[in-house]
């Protein structure tokens, strides 16, 4: 059954019960504790996962490769990024309560599920444990109006999509007998054997998943549920569940599907192209810098589809590369958003960051160069991730999707140089409160990151090289 | 593989790129103080960093081998090697100058904002040494991705500096030249990435050799267009430039007429003519026609302005037209005359911004109707003013009359009218200036507050001095800065030639 394979997922989840039961126990206030055990478990199960022990296991339901062993560290780092921030701006908020991390850690194991999900069932399976628990993070803060709303609006529109999901999954099983995504592919090499009624069931999962990245047509509720949620959760939704949905996309479409590339290219196209469209456009009129990022990931994610819609290991590559560059930014952006307090209460209009430039300087600094990265201006890292993509793109000789690509980053790269105008140009506002500790080191360590990427590109890639060439075989 | 070393011994090119890098984030992270003593030592640790970059890209002046129309200076790291991507860098006759015109104005731009500049003094100076590491690096690259990433990577601390310390309208004027130049250099990325995927590499040296057919060389011709039109700026695509300038600080003037102008022209000689030859001369007309139009129109526009810097930035475009001309003459005048241009723009352009800085700095105006009569009061000002003035007119003996003169006699071998019309903008050139000259400094004062106003000080001088001797010394013996480039330039007609004769043979075949 070669079960130890799972064993990253196992350890998380007892690591995760038994930080419920230390948390129940205890008497006194333990969300501390109870966030650095899930820090320290995120970590443990990082270690794991870079044993690099690859195979199949539970009878191939279950598959660890280079693939799913990449998605599954970008996941933790994400999460684990997320949980950090969480940990200040709960207690300010006053909703601190340790199921807090707990909730964030079964949610990671799920999409650590999802990642090395080797059939349709268990891919299915760790989507539901990652959303459950998102439903409730969404809703974290219960006597806030917006954040039960987000909260009901993502539960009902997760579950149609779900459902959908469901419905396709069931679809493929009735017309080609297994779930098994190896022995779909298997099965579909041999021409003509896609009957129509599997390619319903393609299209049906596709639509669930790019709801899961909150592609166009299927983002309605991704400024509604980044505006509401809670900002920490936020951050989460905006890391490591896209990350996790993209993987799949990938994973399925990669390996099951690859023989029907002509058969669902094209629609993966349009949705890229009307993801990069729509959150270019749509963001130019928003004013709270939250719902700016909801549109802002909408773009980023067709950017991203940009590398499936290829079709072959190159764009796998290309759009490995953009989640991890997109992952570390979006989490950056955040932690600045996150800094934007004044008097204790959290402020989140754009014309709030007014003069950050003179008032903190090192803040405006940072937000600045996560701006021009998520523009994709050089020598940010925000300008490689467009540069693999594009390349990708251009080698498959996609070129319409990529001059789309590069005019609406154009478009883009006005409204993240308006926040940084906003920041330097204008004139000072009220100050921010001050910075906690953990804030700073994520915003310093992301920034950095994002800064000095292109001084060693390599290791990222060559990982990215061999995290793709599992797919499209 | 020899990674860093080269004929200097040590890294030369990559010491040159990245010391102001490195100067910049000492200014970020070792000063402390309160804001005054920051600000003293952040001036002072920005001009001894650019000082230190000047002398060091003077050894590549004095050790450059004139003979050798290749590059030199060699440095190549591994980079990306998933994508044959490598670290390189090297200077051949073409850029070398760039390097030292880059790494001259820099000072004197830190110079010139000494005073001027007095809020946020620390994060100018900061600015400026991020634009030296992104201009030097432009220019020095030799590999296709790495120029990219400088080339775009220069609208970050630009768009800073307008945006920042810039005038009145500095947000529009801000935004404005950002979306622009972004604009016109996200099409140049696809077709960096297209010329990527068929050669194999971006290597440009290896580049230059490979052969696109014609058909593909159409595409990336105009990709290549849209971007370097805009940075030039070409008649219809200027727009954004004399917002710029008009709002920019007086050093923030400079380094745009001085340096970023030159990205564009740069990109045209570099990429453009020997990498797509048959494409370079299937729009060469084309490129004359508007290069003409810019001269004429913008020469008139200029004559109309009513603001200093407006006028010259108008003449900017103008001169810039020429150099466009000199270019697509595909032979040895034109395109010498073309670089001298550039060279000899990027002094007294930048010189004349200066010039109005000076005033503008003691007057805090720029409307011309607001000046008069200054002669009188500021004699040195008046020569300085003159001089450069001059020069910018085409004067024999100063710097600006040598490219103009060469490029028309490029230009004469290919078509009479072509040279008749672009030489149009000597003329009108005399006419906006000395129509400036004498609204600025004869006359009699008639405004009260020019009674008591200063001449040149000292650290003025001492900004103007290299100026002033550099344009003397190119308009009066031109042959040290043109010895330079005639290897490289000569290599590169030749090439082109080739080129076009290969291609008319295979059509030859094909028929």
């Amino acid at each position: 059954m070669n079960w130890t394979l799972a064993l990253p997922e196992i350890v998380l989840s007892v690591i995760g019960l038994a930080i419920l039961v230390f948390g129940v126990l205890r008497k006194q206030d333990s969300t501390l504790a109870c966030t650095m055990f899930t820090i320290g478990g995120f970590l443990i199960a990082g270690l794991l996962v870079l044993t690099r022990t690859y195979g199949y296991g539970f009878h191939g339901q279950f598959v660890k490769d280079a693939f799913s062993s990449f998605n599954q560290i970008l996941i933790l780092s994400g999460a684990a990024l997320a949980t950090i921030l969480a940990l200040d701006w709960n207690k300010s908020e006053g909703i601190a309560r340790f199921e807090f991390p707990v909730l964030m850690l079964f949610s990671t194991v799920g999409m650590m599920i999802m990642a090395s999900a080797g059939s349709l069932m268990t891919l299915y399976l760790g989507l539901e444990l990652q959303s459950l628990a998102l439903y409730v993070l969404a809703g974290f803060a219960r006597d806030n109006l917006r954040s039960s709303e987000a909260a009901l609006k993502y539960f009902v529109l997760s579950g149609l999509a779900s459902g959908l999901l469901l419905y396709g999954i069931s679809l493929i099983y009735g017309f080609s007998g297994t779930m098994d995504l190896a022995a779909l592919h298997d099965l579909l090499v041999q021409p003509l054997s896609a009957s129509p009624g599997l390619v319903v069931g393609i299209v049906f999962v596709l639509v669930g998943l790019a709801f899961k990245v909150s592609a166009v047509p299927f983002h309605m509720w991704t400024p509604d549920v980044y505006e509401g949620a809670p900002t920490p959760v936020t951050v989460f939704f905006a890391t490591a569940p896209k990350v996790a949905a993209m993987s799949l996309l990938l994973r399925v479409m990669g390996t099951s599907f690859a023989s029907l590339v002509g058969a669902w290219q094209v629609l993966v196209i349009i949705v890229s192209i009307a993801s990069m469209v729509l959150g270019a456009f749509a963001a130019i009129g928003q004013t709270n810098i939250k719902r700016l990022m909801a549109y802002s990931s909408i773009g980023h994610m067709g950017y991203a589809l940009i590398g499936l819609s290829v079709g072959n290991a190159a764009g796998v590559r290309g759009t490995l590369l953009y989640m991890v560059i997109y992952v570390f930014m979006t989490a950056g952006t955040f932690g600045c958003i996150l800094a934007m307090r004044r008097k204790g209460r959290a402020v989140e209009q754009i014309s709030d960051l007014a003069g950050l430039g003179s008032n903190d300087p090192a803040l405006a600094l940072a937000l600045a160069v996560f701006m021009f990265s998520l523009a994709g201006i050089p020598l940010m890292s925000g300008f490689f991730a467009k540069l693999y993509i594009f390349l990708a793109a251009v080698q498959g000789g996609l070129w319409t999707l990529a001059i789309i690509g590069v005019l609406t980053s154009v478009v883009g790269a006005f409204y993240y140089i308006r926040i940084i105008k906003v920041m330097y140009f204008d004139a000072p506002a009220e100050r921010f409160d001050p910075r906690p500790l953990p804030l700073t080191f994520v915003v310093a360590g992301t920034g950095l990151f994002t800064t000095f990427f292109f001084l060693f590109p390599a290791p990222v890639v060559s990982a990215a090289q061999a995290a793709a060439g599992v797919l499209f075989r | 593989m020899p990674a860093l070393t080269n004929i200097a011994g040590f890294p030369i090119l990559s010491l040159i790129t990245w010391l102001p890098l490195v100067g910049a984030l000492v200014i970020a992270t070792m000063l402390r103080g309160d804001e005054e003593t920051v600000a003293t030592n952040a001036r002072w640790a920005a001009l001894w960093t650019s000082l230190l970059v000047l002398v060091l890209s003077l050894v590549l002046w004095v050790s450059f081998d004139q003979s050798d129309p290749g590059f030199q200076f060699n440095e190549s790291v591994i980079w990306m090697p998933e994508f044959k991507v490598g670290y390189k860098m090297g200077v051949d006759g073409i850029s070398v100058l760039f390097v030292l015109l880059s790494t001259l104005l820099t000072p004197i731009c830190i110079l010139s904002a000494w005073d001027a500049i007095k809020v946020k003094v620390r994060e100018f100076m900061m600015s400026f040494l991020i634009l030296e590491t992104m201009m030097v690096g432009m220019f020095c690259a030799t590999d296709f991705v790495l120029f990219y990433m400088f080339f775009e990577g220069v609208l970050i601390p630009m768009y800073l500096i307008i945006g920042i310390w810039g005038g009145p309208r500095r947000v529009y004027a801000a935004v404005k030249f950002f979306l622009y130049t972004l604009a016109g250099s996200v099409l140049m990325l696809l077709a960096l990435i297209a010329m990527w995927v068929q050669a194999g590499t971006t290597d440009i040296a290896t580049l230059m050799q490979t052969a696109f057919s014609p058909h593909m060389q159409t595409w990336l011709f105009l990709a290549f267009f849209a971007s370097f039109a805009v940075k030039v700026p070409m008649w219809p695509v200027h727009t954004w430039l004399p917002d710029a300038h008009v709002e920019a600080p007086t050093a923030g003037s400079v380094i745009l007429a001085g340096v970023l102008l030159k990205m564009g022209a740069y990109g045209f000689l570099r990429f453009s003519v020997p990498m797509l030859p048959d494409a370079s001369t299937y729009f060469a007309p084309f490129i004359f026609a508007i290069s003409v139009v810019a001269v004429i129109y913008t020469s008139l526009v200029a004559l109309a302005q009513e603001d200093m810097k407006k006028l010259i930035a108008y003449s900017s475009v103008a001169h810039m037209g020429v150099v466009t001309i000199g270019i697509f003459t595909f032979n040895v005048q034109g395109i010498s005359g073309a670089l001298f241009q550039m060279l000899s723009h990027g002094i007294v352009a930048s010189s004349l911004f200066l010039v109005v800085g000076v005033v503008y700095d003691r007057i805090h105006t720029r409307e011309i109707a607001r000046y008069g009569g200054l002669g009188d009061r500021m004699p040195g000002y008046a020569l300085v003013f003159m001089l450069f003035m001059m020069a910018s007119v085409g004067l024999p003996g100063t710097a600006g009359f040598i490219g103009e003169f060469l490029v028309i006699i490029g230009s004469l071998q290919v078509n009479f009218w072509l040279a008749l019309l672009g030489g149009m903008g000597m003329i009108l050139g005399a006419a906006y200036m000395l129509y400036l000259y004498r609204r600025i400094i004869f006359g009699r004062i008639t405004h009260a507050d020019l009674r008591g106003i200063l001449d040149l000080s000292t650290r003025e001088w001492v900004v103007f001095a290299p100026l002033i001797a550099l344009t003397l010394w190119m308009g009066i013996y031109p042959s040290s800065f043109t010895s330079y480039f005639d290897a490289t330039v000569g290599a590169m007609v030749q090439h082109h030639t080739a080129a076009l004769a290969a291609t008319t043979k295979l059509a030859g075949i094909v028929h």
